[in-house]
Order: structure tokens, then sequence, then C-alpha cells
């Protein structure tokens, strides 16, 4: 027991492990900012699954890197791209998308064990791309998902409102004149780098836990358009680093600390947020005499 | 045209395949001007709005909003849609769609200004939303929402209302209060409203002229030109009575399919069922 306990939480040595892994640290906490700002409109725009199925090909792409001794994140990236477009084109509507990610994600499952079992190198990159791996990344991929991370942030600051507009609302959009159908392409765009980074730090299996539950404990507790980024980067930054600090005295993958961590916060969240809706307290105010509560049409 | 006119199509035609919608429908809508648009289901009402939008091309003629050829959308269109319900958790509070209304199209983050954050404000108080400008939008009721809906379609000081079963789904009080709302605002801003509905008794009171769409054929005129035994009876190519009870109109003898009062009816583009039903109008 003592020695699982070990395993699971050790810091020994826990001072010159940070200074090793302290860029490490930055790239987590980027990650974070960018699950924690694209987690809304995923969730707003129900595209939970389709981050997932975006992870897989993404995987595909970064496995298929690997055997064939290119850049993994860039195969992360190619593979997540092509999946965000075939996603973002061909299903605009939630019945077709879902049908489309159920077809596209075992395929792309499927490819990328095929390129892991051919790979002859070392296996903890096998594993990594599937779990996690941050640890492994190496300087110039790093600063590459550090770069790739602030495009995303840049990209998602400059659509905020018309796609907050756009996803909330398309019909009333689209009669203002905003392109919803460009906004909603170039959403796809900016989530697929955002699964494409991820993946390199939670994993392809893993990837929710980062661009859906922080943003899905956020909104729970608040429907305030300013405060649920906010809170949702705090989150995600709180589970990413958590984990990297956490799992670095262990020999164990970061991933189950950064879920764990982030599946503890949703959980609080949703309780807070029951709570606070059992006591009718949601904003409404009082400027009449009460009137009968009227019912949802 | 006059110098007020907001809305103008000439000679418009619209067919799918060999389905004709309208044919060599010419109409002027102009400022302050409250339009009825019904007609049973699958006549084009719904295609009318998209071709004001620039979303549905028409297959001859033309159309002008304020002087112009439509283009893709227009800030100053406002739009109220259906009442739908939104997804519960929705990070959006009844302020913010307003908000959108507002500055929705401008590319950043929604930081908004102090001088829209009291346009807002305004806008909330003038359809009697302050009570609950700061609740998610998914826990507003039917109404509240709609009501929402009309201060987010006049948030963009628009020249045009269109309005697209706005009255859908709420019960007889708020369908009352809802457009009365509209009316409200048509007058205090001088605005054009065209209003798509398979009822129009809510609103008899406060339309100007209607525009009946049926079976391929239209007819423009005050509702008491138009809704009429002879004229809807010629226009059903059957046998219809229009009666008046009461300030509401009631439309007996039209073929179903052809705008049967039916809630879950309404999104059915084409029906052909032939049987009669009376229907109210």
């Amino acid at each position: 027991m003592g020695d699982l306990w070990g395993q699971i939480f050790g810091f020994a040595n826990y001072g010159e492990l940070l200074v090793l892994v302290h860029n490490s640290i930055i790239a987590g906490a980027i990650l974070g900012v960018v699950g924690g700002l694209i987690g809304p409109f995923v969730m707003t725009r129900d595209l939970a699954f389709a981050v997932h199925g975006v992870s897989e090909l993404s995987f595909a792409g970064a496995s298929a890197a690997l055997l064939f001794g290119v850049n993994v994140v860039t195969g992360s990236i190619a593979g997540s791209l092509l999946a965000a477009l075939l996603i973002g084109v061909l299903g605009s509507r939630a019945r077709e998308r879902n049908s489309i990610i159920a077809v596209l994600m075992p395929f792309g499952l499927g490819l990328g064990i095929l390129f892991l079992a051919l790979y002859k190198g070392r296996s903890a990159n096998k594993f990594g791309l599937l779990t996690g791996q941050i640890v492994s990344v190496d300087n110039p991929q790093l600063l590459m998902l550090i770069i790739i991370s602030l495009v995303v942030i840049a990209g998602l600051v400059f659509v905020w409102r018309p796609l907050s507009f756009a996803s909330v609302d398309a019909d009333v959009a689209r009669a203002k004149g905003l392109p919803v159908t460009a906004i909603s392409i170039a959403f796809m765009i900016l989530l697929g780098l955002a699964v494409a980074v991820s993946i390199q730090i939670v994993g392809a299996l893993l990837v929710l836990s980062l661009l859906v539950t922080p943003a899905a404990a956020a909104m729970r507790i608040t429907a305030s358009p300013v405060l649920t980024p906010v809170l949702s980067v705090v989150f995600a930054v709180t589970s990413v680093v958590g984990g990297i600090l956490l799992a670095l005295g262990g020999g164990l993958p970061i991933s189950p600390y950064v879920t764990t961590i982030s599946f503890l916060i949703y959980v609080v969240c949703r309780i807070v947020g029951s709570r606070r809706g059992r006591r009718g307290n949601n904003g409404r105010v009082s400027t009449a005499p009460k009137v009968p509560a009227e019912v949802g049409a | 045209m006059t110098s007020d006119s907001v809305l103008s199509l000439q000679a418009a035609t619209l067919t799918f395949g060999d389905r004709r919608l309208w044919n060599n429908l010419t109409l002027e809508v102009k400022a302050g001007e409250f339009l009825a648009v019904l007609g049973p289901n699958g006549t084009g009402k719904t295609s009318l709005l998209k071709t004001i939008l620039g979303q549905q091309k028409l297959t001859s003629g033309s159309i002008e909003f304020l002087g112009e050829p439509v283009g893709r959308g227009n800030r100053r269109i406002g739009y109220i849609p259906q009442q739908k319900l939104l997804e519960q958790g929705t990070p959006l509070r009844a302020r913010d769609l307003v908000t959108f209304g507002v500055n929705g199209n401008r590319w950043g983050l929604p930081i908004s200004s102090r001088a829209v954050r009291a346009k807002v404000d305004g806008i909330l108080e003038a359809v009697g939303a302050t009570e609950f400008a700061n609740v998610p939008v998914a826990t507003l009721s039917g109404g509240e929402q709609q009501r929402i809906r009309v201060g987010q379609s006049i948030a963009g000081d628009p020249r045009l209302l269109l309005c697209d079963e706005p009255l859908l789904s709420l019960d007889l009080h708020h369908q009352r209060q809802v457009s009365e709302l509209i009316d409200e605002q048509r007058r205090a801003l001088n605005t054009a409203v065209v209003f798509v509905t398979h009822d129009v008794n809510p609103i008899l009171g406060m339309v100007d002229r209607v525009l009946y769409l049926a079976g391929g054929r239209f007819r423009v005129g005050t509702p008491d030109e138009v809704l009429r035994s002879e004229v809807l009876s010629y226009m059903y190519d059957t046998p219809v009575e229009v009666i008046r009870s009461r300030g509401r109109v009631v439309v007996l003898g039209a073929p179903e399919g052809y705008g049967v009062h039916d809630h879950l009816g309404h999104h059915v583009e084409r029906s052909s069922a032939s049987s009669t039903s009376g229907q109210v109008l």
C-alpha cells in the first residue's frame, strides 16, 4: 500500500526535478489557457464529441509521423486539421456531424494503432501519444507548441464576439449579415490546432479533460460570457499545472493527475451550481410585486 | 418608388423545381407599416423572409431593401425568430443577447463600451426586461425570451423588422404582450414590420396590410379586403368561409395541409393532405 502511494505521490529531489521540467510547466499553463478559452465554445456549439473524433485522427497523424521519422507535432496537426475540416464542412447539422465523427473516429484510431505497431522505436513514445507525455517533449517541439497555442489564442480573441453570437444564435447572426459558415469553419481550424497541441500533453484519449471538462465546470456556476471563459481557463490551468507538479515525483504519466483534478473541479462546480439553482438564485431582481411564476413554453 | 419605401419587390417570382411559390409579386412596404404575411404551410412565407435576407435567390424579378438590392443579411434588418429552447447552461444572460443586437458583428472580445451598456439598459427597460436582465437566457420563460428577442431586434436601429412566427408556442397572454411590444416599438421607431404568422388574430388590430399566399397565388390588401370568403375561395380554389366573430377571424373549409392550426405541423414544408378542416387565421 505504502509502495503504491509512493509511486503515485513522490516528492524526493523535488526541487531538482522542478528545474528540469520548468519548460513543460510553462507549456502546460499555456495549453491550459488554450483549452480553457476554447472550451466554452466547444460546449455551446455542441462539439464535445467532435473533439474526441478530431483527437483520434490527430493521433493517427502523430503516429504516422513517429513511424516515418518526421516531427510528431506536425503529424498531429495535419491529422487534426483534416478531421476538423471534414467535420466542419460535412457536418453542419448535429445529427450528420455525429455520424461523420462516429465513422472517422475508429478509422483514425485504427490507423494510429497500425502505425504504432509498425514503429520499432521506444515504446514510451507510443504510449505517450495516447495518454500524455509532456515531460518527454523536447525544446524545439515545446517552442512549436507554444507558438501554435498563441496562434489559437489570437484567433479566438479576434473572432470572439461574432463566434459567440453565431454559436448561440446562428439565424439571427446570419440575418445581421455575419458570415456564419465561414466563422464556423474558422473555428474548426482553431479547434483542430488546439486538439493537436493538447494531445502532446494529455494524449489523444484524454483531450476532453482539457477542452471540455473545465468549460463544463465553469458553465455550471456562471452564465456570464466573461466569467465563463475566465473560470474555465483557471480550472484548465490548475488541472494541467497541478497535474504536472503532482506527477513529477512518481513514475507515472501525468494524464491521470490532470484528468482527476479537472474531474474533481467539475464535481465541486456541479454541487455548487445545483445548490444555487435550488435556492432560485439566478440573478433575477424583483422590481414589481410578485406575480405568479411563468411556466416556460 | 416613394421616398419612405423600405422594402420593394418587383415582379418577384420564386419556384422550386416545378412548384411555384409566388409569381409576379410586386409589393412595397413603407416605413412604419405593419405587413402580415399569412397563408398555409409550404406557400413560401419563410422563403419570402429568406429572400429578403438574401439567403434565397429569386427565380426572376427583383427585391430591394432601402433602395438597394438585398445582400446576405443586413445590419438594418431586425430579425425575430420563433421561440426556441436554448441549451441549459448556455453562457449568456438576457442582456448579452440584446448586446449582440448592438455590436454582435464587431470582431474582437465581447467588451462593451459604457455607451453600449447604457443603450442596452435602455432597450431592456423599453421591452420590460430589466427585472431579468442578468438571468441566464436558458432559464427564461418563452414569453420572456421573446421579449428579449424584440429588444435584440430593435437594438441595431433597424428600418425593417422581420418576424418569423414569433408568437408560436406562446400562450395567449404572452402572444398579446409580445405582439403589442412589437407594435409599440415599430411606432416609436417608425420601423416597417413584416410579420409571418399562421394566426392573424393576435395581431389583427395592428396590421395595416396583409399579404396572403396560397396555391401559388397571392393577395395584398387590408385585412378587410383580403380576409373574405370570395377572395380565399378563389385562392384555395375551393369553397372557403371566412367568419368574423368578436374581433377574431376564423377560416372554415380551407384544405388541410394548407395551414392547419397545428404547431407541430408548422415545419412540414410540403403537405399534400386534402381533407378539410377549420382553420383559425
